[in-house]
């Protein structure tokens, strides 16, 4: 897989601004940061609010779905760039929430909303308003989403990636400080899951590292290429993050992201937890 | 405004408060992109300046080091958090 056909730098991205067929979208944990200011012609999407069931734990329905897009002005064949907050975690959790859909084209724009702003390119106020469109998503791909019972399977057998920060990781936190506390009711990590945070897949403006260091980084963690695997982290964000490392830029066929995350393992009563910086036996 | 987060598992440890302040000669650095890292080097959040350059953080007594990139520069700081308010600058230049 080329880096080109997922990734877009922030200079392709000014220079696309007004390509037609080319939609903007920022994906945020916080809104707040696209009303004080967006790129230019980027719609937004909440990532709870528009992503998640409003009543059970899951995810919109196929034709919840197509409503949204279709509602924002995004289209069948629009090239969709998305971009946002936190080191892209929750643009990237958009990405994948789009493949899972069935969507193609669709981008990350590296280093996101940080890298943007440091760059000191323009952000706007203005709202953003697109013709509707119809909409059309695919069935969901289950290839790329995990499930409790899978990870459970995966225990000793297949790879585990804990994406969390060393903390969260042993056990001594629950959730990243600086953030919502969705919190599980045990701490640790799933048993044999290796601990590669998020963060080492990055560089400090948020953009992702070199395919090389992405490669040195998960074969001196321990990942296994000839087996699947299933990256997780507290609610499927951060691992949607090392899922776009994983599977979109280096290419690696099987891998799953768990967006059940800690937040459900840790409360499922009768399995196991591992305790520590270590990943524990089987 | 000055902008606050809590670094701890269950009640937030508000006996430890870091101050901090990102400045570039005298001028305060709104917008400053501030990265928390642990002992170890290790990301544990980030947060944005406040229009005053500001922030405050409640953290565990430790060793931490905070990373600022702005659009001014960039710079670190290192602390020797201990209990109480614990004021840190960071200090940015041009690279």
């Amino acid at each position: 897989m080329s880096r080109d056909s997922v990734l877009v730098s922030a200079d392709w991205a000014e220079k696309n601004l007004d390509t037609p067929g080319v939609v903007f979208v920022e994906v945020d944990e916080d809104t707040s940061a696209y009303d004080n200011g967006h790129i230019p012609g980027a719609v937004k999407l909440d990532w709870k609010k528009d992503l998640q069931d409003p009543v059970r734990r899951d995810f919109v329905n196929k034709e919840q779905f197509e409503a949204l897009l279709s509602g924002r002005g995004i289209g069948n064949d629009d090239t969709v760039i998305l971009y946002g907050g936190n080191n892209n975690w929750f643009a990237a959790y958009a990405y994948w929430y789009f493949k899972l859909y069935g969507r193609r084209d669709v981008k990350l724009l590296d280093g996101g909303r940080k890298k943007w702003e440091l760059d000191a390119r323009t952000l706007v106020k203005d709202p953003v308003s697109r013709p509707a469109t119809s909409y059309t998503a695919g069935e969901q791909d289950r290839s790329i989403r995990a499930y409790r019972d899978e990870v459970v399977a995966a225990i000793g057998t297949q790879n585990l990636v804990d994406v969390r920060s060393p903390d969260e990781y042993a056990g001594r936190l629950l959730a990243p400080a600086h953030l919502p506390q969705e919190q599980a009711q045990r701490a640790g990590h799933i048993p044999t899951a290796i601990s590669v945070p998020w963060s080492k897949a990055a560089n400090e403006d948020g953009t992702f590292k070199s395919d090389d260091e992405l490669r040195e980084l998960y074969s001196a963690a321990g990942l296994d290429d000839g087996k699947d695997t299933i990256a997780y982290c507290r609610i499927g964000e951060r691992s949607s993050h090392t899922w776009f490392a994983l599977h979109e830029l280096l290419g690696q066929a099987r891998v799953k992201n768990y967006d059940g995350s800690w937040t459900e393992y840790g409360s499922l009563v009768g399995v196991p937890v591992a305790l520590g910086d270590t990943p524990g036996e089987a | 405004m000055t902008q606050e987060y809590t670094l701890g598992c269950g009640a937030p440890d508000q006996d430890t408060a870091l101050p901090l302040s990102v400045r570039s000669g005298d001028e305060p650095v709104p917008g400053a992109y501030v990265r928390l890292l642990d002992a170890t080097g290790e990301f544990t959040a980030e947060v944005v300046t406040s229009a005053g350059g500001q922030f405050r953080f409640f953290a565990a007594p430790g060793n931490w080091t905070l990373r600022a990139l702005s659009r001014a520069g960039n710079g670190d700081a290192t602390v020797s958090a201990e209990r109480g308010l614990n004021q840190v600058a960071v200090t940015v230049t041009a690279a």
